[in-house]
């Protein structure tokens, strides 16, 4: 039988390493602008955070602290599973600390505490093309940027204004990067689309099924698209966290019972957590429910 | 009252203990072996090849096992393994009209140089359940002929003597071909990478293509010119030495169709190719990649492109069950954090089309 496979530090060959690292280096060149690289089979399915797993290979060290969260969260099960991996096959230390990490990879959330210069946020992107809801072809989106032909994306936007009174994009929502390209956030809420600008730290994207990679190096200029009459907002929720009593973080709205009961708590745990050990609130979450 | 998830680690391995405790099943029931897989459930490891583009029996009747007999799991199981392999180079073109043949038919004529032999199919099997199968009966020796080493022709080699067949296409001059393992694609691609992408693609997303082209969705009057399955050598060219080295001998699957093409004021009327290859034995696939291809060659040929099967972009970019299984999959992953922001949405919509609405019913009111 074959023998025993042996893996690279983190998972890739150092060639693969490298592929990687050009297409990183060429989008932080390009800011917003997606990069195709060759993106490889992983031992995680597609759509599974492949593309996230590959930027934080090719960029982890052995000095690295790796943070993992999925929905804000870092025990969420596919956010486990991807930090179980990288303690398996690169041995790096792992925190849940956003302030102790130096590489934080994420779904669908950008983490509450700022971000510092020195840190890196990997994104995982299902779909990394802005337009593509609107133009299903490659070929043509491409065209698009190159020509810097938005047109369409306002028009999505305007029309939603005409339907529904409010632009109705409530994730993914789009975002100009240092004036040029249009770019997919990943499906971040909208809420944390303010936290990408100017942000000290540096920013990489990476779609493993769709092969691309874009970045957002630290201390861009990132608008996010919007009307002088219907300027662009973020969410607010109409309670505290239930939890730490934060008011302005993203929160994750609980079912308790089958009456209509719910609760809103942080949707950044290490955040809500942080709160908490500092006595921000009361400590039964029970009492604070009701 | 609200208890934090937590123990997401715990929930993981003790799903993985009982994935595998269902996978082992019934313990006393003997282990099914590796050999028995390879041996019995052949074709099944055909595809897992295939699809999984690596020829390795042993390592695709290992991925059949461990996926539960699950296929698409197991070639997502192999091409993980197979992207972590060293590339030590390219091998030459294998050369099917050297193939030691062990079934090749031809539709397109009775007879042929090289005869049409049967061998090991399905076709004219009447498909009635054996109940002798449910246990281990002796199976009678089949006749078998002397292995000939003449070479074969290729119905399109016969058809192209006389111009009857457009030439098979050449890479143009100085032209690498490619691996769309190694790069990204890029569309519009070249049949190389097409082929490529056709020889991974799944088996039934393939064969609903082909078929719609049966259908009249992009029709193209095939006839399968010629199947033909059976052992090629695999030659290696090395730097140090002046002839090819031989890697070893792989079974393969080769459909050549042969389609209608009404020629144009520079080309006289000549039939077009479609391909099919694909390892192991697979007349289904190769035959629906061969339907595919031709389809394909839509641009090239200055056909109107009309139907699903012959536009490129969506074929190649849903043809690969790996990343298809992926990405359909993946929405079982959480997604609270959207799903959060659309509740918002959709509950201030309706709270605002609520007012609307009882303002409305008040100036009906006052004007009434």
């Amino acid at each position: 039988m074959t023998e025993l496979a042996t893996y690279n530090f983190a998972y890739l060959d150092e060639q693969t390493k490298r592929m990687i690292r050009r297409a990183i280096l060429k989008a932080i060149a390009i800011p917003g602008y997606q990069v195709p690289f060759a993106s490889r089979e992983m031992p995680m399915p597609y759509g599974w955070g492949t593309g996230g797993v590959q930027v934080t290979a090719a960029v982890i060290g052995p000095d690295d602290t790796l943070k993992v969260i999925d929905q804000g969260a870092d025990d969420t099960t596919n956010a486990v599973s991807i930090r179980a991996f990288f303690q398996k096959t690169a041995n790096v230390r792992v925190t849940t600390k956003t302030t102790e990490a130096t590489i934080i990879q994420t779904r669908h959330r950008i983490p509450e505490a700022a971000l510092q210069a020195g840190q890196t946020l990997v994104y995982q992107v299902p779909i990394p093309e802005p337009l593509r809801f609107l133009e299903p072809r490659e070929t043509e989106t491409r065209k698009m940027h190159a020509l810097e032909e938005y047109g369409l994306m306002h028009v999505k936007l305007y029309e939603d204004i005409a339907r529904h009174g409010h632009i109705a994009t409530t994730y993914a929502y789009p975002v100009k990067v240092e004036g040029r390209y249009v770019m997919d956030p990943s499906p971040t809420p909208k809420f944390d689309n303010p936290k990408m600008h100017n942000s000290p730290a540096l920013q990489l994207f990476g779609a493993g099924r769709e092969k691309r990679i874009y970045a957002i190096p630290p201390y861009t200029e990132v608008v996010s698209l919007d009307f002088e009459d219907h300027p662009f907002e973020i969410q607010t929720f109409s309670q505290p966290c239930a939890l730490c009593g934060a008011k302005g973080s993203y929160l994750d709205e609980v079912i308790l019972d089958d009456k209509g009961g719910s609760m809103f708590v942080c949707s950044d745990t290490d955040f809500c957590e942080d709160r908490q050990a500092e006595g921000q609130l009361s400590a039964n979450p029970a009492e604070a429910a009701e | 009252m609200y208890v934090a998830v937590k123990g997401g680690e715990a929930a993981i391995r003790n799903a993985h203990k009982l994935l595998a405790d269902r996978r082992r099943g019934d313990r006393s029931v003997p282990a099914i072996g590796l050999e028995q897989i390879v041996e019995q459930l052949a074709l099944a490891v055909d595809r897992v090849m295939a699809e999984g583009s690596l020829y390795d029996t042993e390592l695709a009747a290992l991925a059949v096992k461990q996926a539960r007999g699950d296929m698409i799991e197991a070639i997502f199981l192999v091409r993980a393994y197979r992207t972590t392999l060293p590339r030590f180079g390219y091998t030459k073109p294998v050369e099917t009209s050297l193939m030691a043949i062990e079934r090749r038919i031809s539709a397109t004529f009775k007879d042929l140089p090289g005869g049409q032999l049967l061998g090991p199919t399905f076709d004219y099997t009447h498909r009635l359940l054996d109940p002798e199968l449910a246990g281990d009966v002796a199976v009678e020796v089949p006749e078998r002929r002397v292995e000939s080493h003449e070479q074969t022709p290729r119905v399109t080699d016969i058809l192209g003597h006389d111009g009857m067949i457009e030439s098979d296409g050449d890479m143009p001059e100085g032209a690498d071909t490619g691996d769309l393992t190694r790069e990204p694609l890029s569309f519009p691609l070249e049949r190389d990478l097409r082929l490529q992408a056709l020889a991974r693609g799944d088996e039934g997303f393939l064969l609903g293509l082909a078929y719609s082209t049966q259908r009249g969705y992009a029709r193209s009057h095939p006839f399968a010119g010629e199947i033909r399955i059976g052992e090629v050598e695999v030659e290696l060219e090395v730097a140090e030495l002046d002839f090819p080295l031989t890697l070893g001998r792989i079974r393969v699957t080769e459909c050549q169709m042969v389609n209608q093409f009404k020629g144009s004021s520079s080309e006289p009327p000549q039939f077009t190719r479609g391909y099919g290859l694909v390892f192991g034995q697979s007349e289904r696939k190769s035959m629906s990649m061969a339907l595919c291809d031709r389809a394909l060659r839509a641009r090239e040929l200055g056909e109107d492109i009309t139907a699903a099967a012959q536009d490129e972009e969506f074929v190649i970019s849903h043809s690969d069950n790996v990343q298809s299984t992926g990405f359909v999959e993946h929405l079982k992953l959480p997604h609270y954090v959207d799903f959060q922001a659309e509740l918002d949405l959709i509950r201030r919509m309706r709270s605002e089309h609520e007012r609307r609405h009882t303002e409305n019913n008040g100036t009906q009111e006052a004007a009434e």
